[in-house]
């Protein structure tokens, strides 16, 4: 499953920058990832839990902030939402959308002690 | 294992154990998600932005702002840059178990082989089956198995290169593992992901497995010479995956029977044309607008 490695590249973040700025423990770590992404936030959650042991962020809250999919409608010429990857264009209800945005996965923030 | 998918995670953090489950706890996150809680870990009730209980010590927020996969996709820069310096063409192959896509790259390597050098990497969780089938064409072939993990990585990959050495000119395959989930999110340095559905998987595959098809640049549809036994819609498969990527190409194949392979090969050596020509291009040119 993918998303142990994703929580794995997470734990590396977090293990880097602890060692760059020297803190201690993680209480928060503040994921954003996008509606759009290929990622079950559920399963990712699952997975930090696991991954984080015997780390700085053992125990810490994952706190997941999701990012709205965005796409450019070649028919309208316009920038819309989508919420899937597959939903039409919520103005010509065409499926010539390309997606632009929502399928980021990054390491936003970290609360530390 | 894994909800999502069925296949393992990793071995070392896991330990042969049932890993303990996290419960929901707290608000409805915007999204609908809650945090949760593992067995053992003490979170003391309070939220990541919530007010501090009475003596415990100050926190801040440290801004990182990194992509999760940045370690992957560095490495997998790397890759692109070797490869693209040497006009080799590096396609992806993806799909679920069992899609053809051995079956597939055999064929495609003896109709390839006798004009230009086919190198192959070979990704499964066991077993070299698929490499010594590959061997048998006299392409050389690495065999990566990733145990319990469920797709190739790029680090994966710049060793099976710096073992491969693939010559200049020269195209490398490199069959994922079977699966049409995981794989989709990581990128290995290759110029295009092909995505192969096979009629016997059903043709709406393309909106229940969708990332893959987004992340793909072409679709084969294999095993088109079953379509008189399955109930398989080929117009509505395409429909379905166009929808969730309007600039996927498309092409139907047979890889027993070698059916639409001519347009398979087309276009292949299109891609790898455009792979020579952007290595004879001035260095720092390469690499945009490829991808
Ligand atoms: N009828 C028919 N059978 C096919 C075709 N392509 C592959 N097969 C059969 O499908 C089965 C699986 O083929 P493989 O090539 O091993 O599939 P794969 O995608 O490499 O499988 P994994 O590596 O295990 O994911 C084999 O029995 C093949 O003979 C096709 O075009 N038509
Ligand atoms: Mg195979
Ligand atoms: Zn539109």
């Amino acid at each position: 499953m993918h998303e142990m490695s994703l929580a794995e590249g997470v734990r590396q973040i977090i293990e880097d920058a602890a060692r760059r700025q020297g803190f201690g423990r993680v209480r928060t770590v503040v994921l954003e990832i996008g509606q759009l992404a290929a990622v079950e936030p559920d399963s990712l959650r699952f997975c930090f839990d696991l991954v984080m042991k015997g780390g700085p962020a053992e125990g810490a809250v994952l706190q997941i902030d999701r990012v709205p999919g965005r796409g450019w409608c070649a028919q309208c010429d316009a920038h819309v939402d989508i919420a899937e990857l597959y939903d039409p264009c919520p103005r010509c209800g065409g499926y010539r959308v390309q997606v632009t945005g929502g399928t980021e996965m990054r390491v936003k923030e970290l609360e530390i002690e | 294992m894994c909800n999502v998918c069925g296949c393992g995670a990793g071995e070392t953090r896991i330990d042969g154990q049932d890993p303990p489950g996290g419960d929901p706890v707290g608000e409805e996150r915007p999204g609908g998600w809650r945090e949760t809680r593992g067995h053992d870990a003490l979170h003391y009730g309070r939220g990541p932005a919530g007010a501090e209980a009475p003596g415990m010590s100050q926190t801040r927020m440290l801004s990182i702002e990194q992509r999760i996969l940045a370690r992957n996709d560095a490495l997998a820069d790397e890759n692109r840059r070797w490869l693209a310096g040497r006009g080799i063409l590096a396609l992806n192959l993806v799909s679920s178990p069992g899609a053809g896509k051995t079956t597939l790259l055999v064929r495609t390597i003896e109709a390839l082989q006798t004009r230009v050098p086919v190198s192959v990497v070979e990704g499964d969780q066991q077993t070299s089956f698929d490499a010594e089938r590959i061997r048998a064409t006299g392409a050389p072939a690495v065999q990566i198995n990733t145990g319990k993990g469920c797709h190739l990585d790029a680090l994966m990959v710049g060793q099976a290169l710096s073992r491969l050495a693939p010559p200049a000119d020269s195209v490398l395959l490199i069959e994922n593992v079977g699966n049409l989930v995981c794989p989709a999110a990581f990128d290995l340095g290759e110029r295009a992901k092909v995505v192969v559905l096979s009629v016997t998987e059903g043709d709406d595959k393309p909106l229940k497995y969708p990332d893959m098809f987004a992340a793909a640049s072409l679709m084969l549809i294999n095993k088109t010479d079953l379509l008189p036994y399955v109930d398989f819609n080929v117009d509505k498969a395409i429909d379905f995956a166009l929808r969730v990527n309007p600039a996927l190409a498309v092409i139907s194949v047979s890889a027993t029977t070698g059916a639409g392979f001519d347009a398979w090969l087309g276009w292949v050596d299109a891609q790898l044309d455009e792979a020579r020509a952007a290595a004879r291009r001035p260095v720092g040119l390469t690499l945009d607008g490829e991808s």
